[in-house]
């Protein structure tokens, strides 16, 4: 079992995402708790991963039996064990918030194949996370995009347009990474990332190389939807069910970003990827960029949805500008900040989903007494809020205290500047949404009427109180996850 | 002349770069969801062609089927330079299977949209939208 | 010095946190309950807080370290003595505050009070883990916190214009302390690697260690930019806007709790992070003491116009905050012990004031100045107070207000500035200016006869606010009084202080 752990945490999602076509089609209420065993399993897994990593170091798992480079190998270090149980933890929370909110949202024949896609998504996202192997990992992304492009397309009545603008460019990022593993492979002759990790060195100054580079960075940053590559993120985001958003939001983007982590740190070396071109550069004004556009553009919103949807491109942001400034601490800010903002993006879009179960919309400017209607359900929504603006003691300001700590190192000023005003906007935007739904007085309500409390289902507002809950957790732990996983994914040479 | 030996010597990479400026051309401009799709489709042959070149080698060498004489002649029989390389074959063939279910997804998306709004037309989708807001 | 580990701090902020919850859950039931929860635990907290008194008058430290989350970020308390000299100013105030507040929303019938009475025992929480802090990143922890959980208290009622003070209130705290003094922060800890705060000041040996003047220049300017809540000018549009708060609110939060809360942590960075000597070699000092010298004056003078009571006082709160501001400025040890004393005899008069602007306004719906003429006839206990308060604010012998101005003044004289001395003399005058005419109309002047009002024939005889009002602001006037007369506690904390930051002289 334990041996075995890095195949079967993908290939159970796999497995059940399929038995549950010909079980649903029979009795449809086991969709549900089949998934929910299935993500479990993947959660316990990922946890019986990270304890081996921890205690007895990276693990190398050969996929039937092939000696790698030749076959396929399933390498996971620190980094590695680290996503897999933030994806496989969002994965579970994710899945028992599912049933009510998508019995409200989508036809009841759609159910079935939405808790298949779901767990196709899973198995995609975690092989991605789980793979050492280059070709294989855009295998996964496929199968982890194809699953998203079908989860997208069944939401609201614009999902459609959203979904196919989504293809497109995910297909453009997916290509351009597949050059990228092309070229390397005409140079090296090999995908497997730890042996391209030997093979590379002395090419570096190779055209091909450089080539091949850009290539992955492009299409991951396609995939990450790093500004101005994000454009298909916002309408995908938005129109998706609020379960597609909250699992999407809260993984697809941090698990592009472990892959942009994964090329340039281990596939190439840091002096490589930050020295011998000029990424911090670029991709530090790229990311700073981002942040402004996507704070600017959240302001803008009236859709709480969207408006988490640009946050996400500006948080997207401040990861890339973590890894981009290319010192210790930056690089533990943005591996924090995969963690907390995976977290902090569930919370919130959960919420939103609750919000969408009880009042049928998502308008900022008409949540009026929300608070006295659903007050676990708001409170949760300050402390994620909170957490977003980076205020201590919740787990966004830990990350953001890396990140600003690596930007002030890396001696980037413009960066520590954009760094604050973006938790400014974050703050404004979150803050009108507090006023509006605590402070403002509902206007076609009758005044003396106090609105009755009616929360989510207890299966709703469960997932929700847990995941904001560990926010705090989180924060006071961030220590303690920095020393036993993060110290250890940083790149040599930091 | 050196360039035109550049040129034709690599001319496996020149088609391969042409198909797929067509096919980005083609997914960003067109206005036709229907023509974007085929669009994504010459952009993912023409990796494929790239891989499937990046293959091939001169001087004879064929596809690795390996005849019964050279079992008989012992373990040197294989000589590299003797066959294509198999693996960018295998890589693209998993590479055809991952892009035939995008095009399915896209088609599938396709027929929502048609059902929807009764044209695959941006501009005029574009129109029924802004009409839909208002 | 001696350190003792005691869980004190802890207990004391936790005191409130409990109350809060314990109001939380049962306040909707009764409001007796709340409101028992409120006094019970302000009592409570007043006696940890004292207990812990001898120990730091022994000249021994109170620490705890509760939790070190990543190297740099520990949430460590330290008692010294300016941090119990603000504890116990705060918890006391605190219990006065209570049954002004209970008065004040009963007598209103004012909604939402179990949010009120929660964010006010949170609030206090955070003001006494600011005052207990060991290290800049607790007291930004504690800092934020309290711009927060004041928040709903500004919006308490929810008007538009409540909505919009509220909204420039949490605009001006939050903002400036994120984009200012978080960026400060960050700037000592990349420079020192350490956030503790130490008496003769972390960034201290700075200099040495190579950190360029400009620097540290910046880190300053930034600090001061960002602890808005000490409403230096010109960030200091936040308080008058603030003002829309309901009255006992302003009183504590106001007067206390938030703004002392800046001042305090203006003083800390001074003396705890900077340092007398830093400050004295890159002449920093000297720049604060004229930007709070302008403040006082301009202040001051836009106190004359305002004709809304609380807006009055709220201008004369950024003036009078200033001096402790110029006070530990000017470096010198008279001029820190005075500063230090005015954020106490300071906190005294104004709260008198505001209870007496609360109290006229449930008495008599009044809040205009315009409108109090002959208001002494009816309420001569408010009025009575509110001139002892206003005579405190002015500084004048017997009140404990002059005693601050005092040293202050002798400071300014130690440090050879002698326009600062111009400063106290004007501001003093414009005090003067703006706070007597309103008791010489309360008392002096007869009431106008109030057309708007059906029953506009003056009746005689006392129209006071309830008893639970009016004795609390009786009570902070003679604290006013008593604090020139016997000062000993506070004083004797003040020169531990300044013996421990300047070495002993």
């Amino acid at each position: 079992m334990k041996e075995q752990a890095p195949a079967l945490i993908i290939a159970i999602p796999l497995l059940i995402s399929f038995i549950n076509i010909p079980v649903g089609l029979l009795r449809r209420s086991l969709c549900y708790p089949l998934t929910i065993i299935a993500t479990f399993s993947c959660l316990y897994l990922s946890f019986i991963i990270a304890d081996t990593v921890i205690n007895s170091g990276n693990i190398s798992y050969r996929l039937g039996g092939w000696e790698p480079p030749w076959g396929i190998e399933y390498a996971i270090d620190h980094l590695n064990a680290y996503m897999l149980i933030i994806v496989s933890l969002v994965s579970f929370v994710v899945s028992v918030y599912s049933k009510k909110s998508i019995e409200k949202e989508l036809a009841r024949e759609k159910i079935i194949y939405f808790y298949t896609i779901y767990l196709l998504l899973v198995a995609g996202l975690l092989g991605i996370l789980a793979t050492g192997d280059l070709f294989n990992l855009f295998v996964f992304l496929e199968i982890a995009s194809l699953a998203g492009y079908a989860l997208v397309a069944i939401g609201d009545k614009r999902a459609p347009l959203a979904t196919f603008n989504y293809i497109i460019m995910g297909t453009i990022g997916a290509c351009f990474y597949l050059l990228g593993v092309g070229y390397l492979y005409i140079v090296t002759g090999s995908l497997n990332i730890a042996d391209l990790t030997k093979l590379l060195p002395p090419l570096y100054h190779s055209r091909v190389v450089l080539v091949a580079f850009a290539f992955f960075i492009v299409g991951v940053a396609i995939k990450i939807a790093l500004f101005p590559l994000h454009t298909w993120l916002p309408d995908a985001y938005t129109h998706a069910p609020s379960t597609v958003s909250a699992f999407v939001a809260a993984t697809m983007t941090k698990v592009g970003a472990y892959a942009m982590i994964r090329i340039m740190f281990t596939v190439f070396e840091p002096s490589f990827s930050l020295e011998t071109l000029p990424t911090t550069e670029i991709l530090g004004w790229v990311a700073s960029a981002a942040m402004m556009f996507g704070c600017i553009m959240a302001l803008a919103q009236n859709d709480l949805k969207r408006m988490l949807a640009y946050i996400l491109v500006a948080e997207v942001g401040y990861i890339v500008m973590g890894v981009s400034v290319g010192n210790r601490e930056g690089f533990t800010g943005s591996v924090l900040h995969i963690l907390n903002d995976s977290f902090m993006m569930v919370s919130l879009f959960l919420i939103t989903g609750a919000i969408m179960y009880k009042e049928g919309h998502r308008n900022i400017n008409n949540l009026f007494s929300l608070h006295k209607k659903m007050p676990i359900t708001m409170g949760c929504f300050i402390i994620a809020a909170i957490s977003m603006v980076g205020v201590p003691p919740t787990a966004g300001f830990f990350s953001k205290w890396y990140l600003i700590l690596g930007a002030i190192d890396a001696q980037k000023w413009f960066f520590v500047a954009f760094l604050l005003l973006s938790s400014l906007m974050v703050a404004v935007a979150f803050f009108r949404i507090i006023q509006s739904t605590f402070f403002k007085p509902s206007e076609n309500h009758n005044a003396h009427e106090e609105p009755l409390r009616d929360e989510v289902p207890f299966s709703m507002l469960l997932p929700i109180v847990v995941i904001t809950v560990s926010l705090l957790i989180i924060g006071f732990l961030s220590g303690q996850i920095i020393d036993s996983l993060i110290q250890h994914t940083v790149p040599k040479g930091f | 002349m050196d360039t035109m030996d550049f040129i034709i010597g690599k001319y496996n990479y020149w088609i391969y770069i042409v198909l797929m400026m067509i096919g980005f051309y083609a997914m960003i401009a067109k206005n036709n969801f229907a023509k974007k799709i085929v669009g994504m489709n010459i952009f993912q042959t023409a990796i494929i062609l790239f891989f499937i070149s990046t293959a091939s080698k001169t001087g004879g060498a064929t596809i690795p089927i390996i005849k019964s004489e050279h079992l008989a002649a012992g373990a040197q029989a294989i000589t590299a330079p003797q066959y294509l390389n198999p693996l960018p074959h295998v890589l693209m063939l998993t590479a055809i299977v991952v892009m035939v279910s995008t095009f399915g997804v896209a088609l599938a998306v396709l027929m929502m949209l048609y059902r929807k709004y009764r044209t695959l037309e941006e501009d005029e989708i574009m129109a029924i939208l802004k009409m839909e807001k208002d | 010095m001696e350190t003792i580990t005691s869980i004190t701090p802890i207990i004391i902020i936790s005191t409130s946190l409990v109350a809060t919850f314990l109001i939380f859950f049962t306040g909707d039931m009764s409001k007796n309950l709340r409101e028992a929860w409120t006094i019970l635990a302000a009592i409570i907290k007043f006696g940890f807080v004292m207990s812990m008194l001898p120990l730091i008058l022994e000249g021994k430290i109170i620490e705890y370290t509760v939790i070190s989350i990543v190297p740099g970020l520990t949430i460590q308390f330290k008692v010294d003595a300016l941090g119990i000299f603000f504890a116990i100013l705060a918890s006391f105030l605190w219990i006065i505050t209570s049954f002004y507040s209970i008065g004040y929303m009963r007598s209103l019938n004012e909604h939402a009070q179990t949010r009120y009475f929660c964010c006010f025992a949170i609030a206090l929480s955070a003001t006494m883990g600011v005052a207990m802090s060991g290290n800049m990143f607790t007291t930004f922890l504690f800092y934020e916190i309290i711009t927060l959980c004041t928040y709903p208290l500004v919006a308490h009622k929810e008007t538009p214009e409540a909505l919009q003070g509220a909204r420039r209130y949490i605009a001006y705290l939050l903002g400036t302390s994120i984009a200012f003094q978080l960026t400060a922060v960050f700037l000592t800890y990349s420079a020192v690697g350490t956030l503790d705060f130490s008496d003769k000041g972390l960034l201290n040996n700075a200099r040495a260690a190579g950190i360029s003047d400009l620097f540290l220049t910046i880190t300053f300017v930034l600090y001061m930019a960002g602890i808005t809540k000490a409403a230096l000018m010109p960030f200091h549009s936040w308080l008058p806007a603030a003002m829309v708060a309901p009255t006992p609110v302003s009183a504590l939060l106001h007067a206390v709790a938030v703004v002392k809360t800046g001042v305090f942590v203006v003083v800390k960075v001074v003396l705890h992070v900077f340092g007398v000597n830093l400050l004295t070699e890159l002449g920093l000092g000297t720049a604060l003491a004229y930007v709070a010298s302008f403040t006082i004056i301009v202040a001051s003078v836009i106190a004359l116009k305002q004709n809304n009571l609380k807006a009055r006082l709220a201008y004369s709160t950024v003036s009078q905050l200033s001096y402790v501001i110029l006070g530990v400025a000017l470096l010198t040890p008279s001029a820190i012990a005075g500063s230090i004393m005015h954020i106490v005899l300071h906190a005294f008069g104004k709260i008198t004031l505001f209870f007496t602007a609360g109290a006229i306004y449930v008495a008599a719906h009044k809040t205009e100045i315009s409108q109090l003429d002959g208001i002494g006839k009816k309420m001569p206990f408010t009025m009575a107070a509110f001139t002892l308060g206003s005579l405190s604010m002015i500084g004048i012998p017997p009140l404990g207000g002059f005693l601050s101005k005092w040293y202050i003044g002798i400071g300014a004289l130690e440090a050879h500035q002698l326009p600062i001395i111009a400063v106290l003399v004007g501001s003093t005058i414009l005090n003067a200016c703006y706070f007597l005419p309103i008791v010489y109309a309360a008392f002096f002047k007869e009431a106008k006869h109030d057309e708007h009002h059906g029953h506009g024939h003056s009746r005689h005889g006392f129209e006071e606010a309830p008893a639970i009002m009016v004795i609390p602001l009786v009570l902070t006037a003679i604290g006013a009084v008593a604090l020139f007369i016997a000062p000993s506690i506070f004083l004797d904390l003040a020169r531990l202080v300044v013996t421990s930051v300047t070495g002993g002289n």
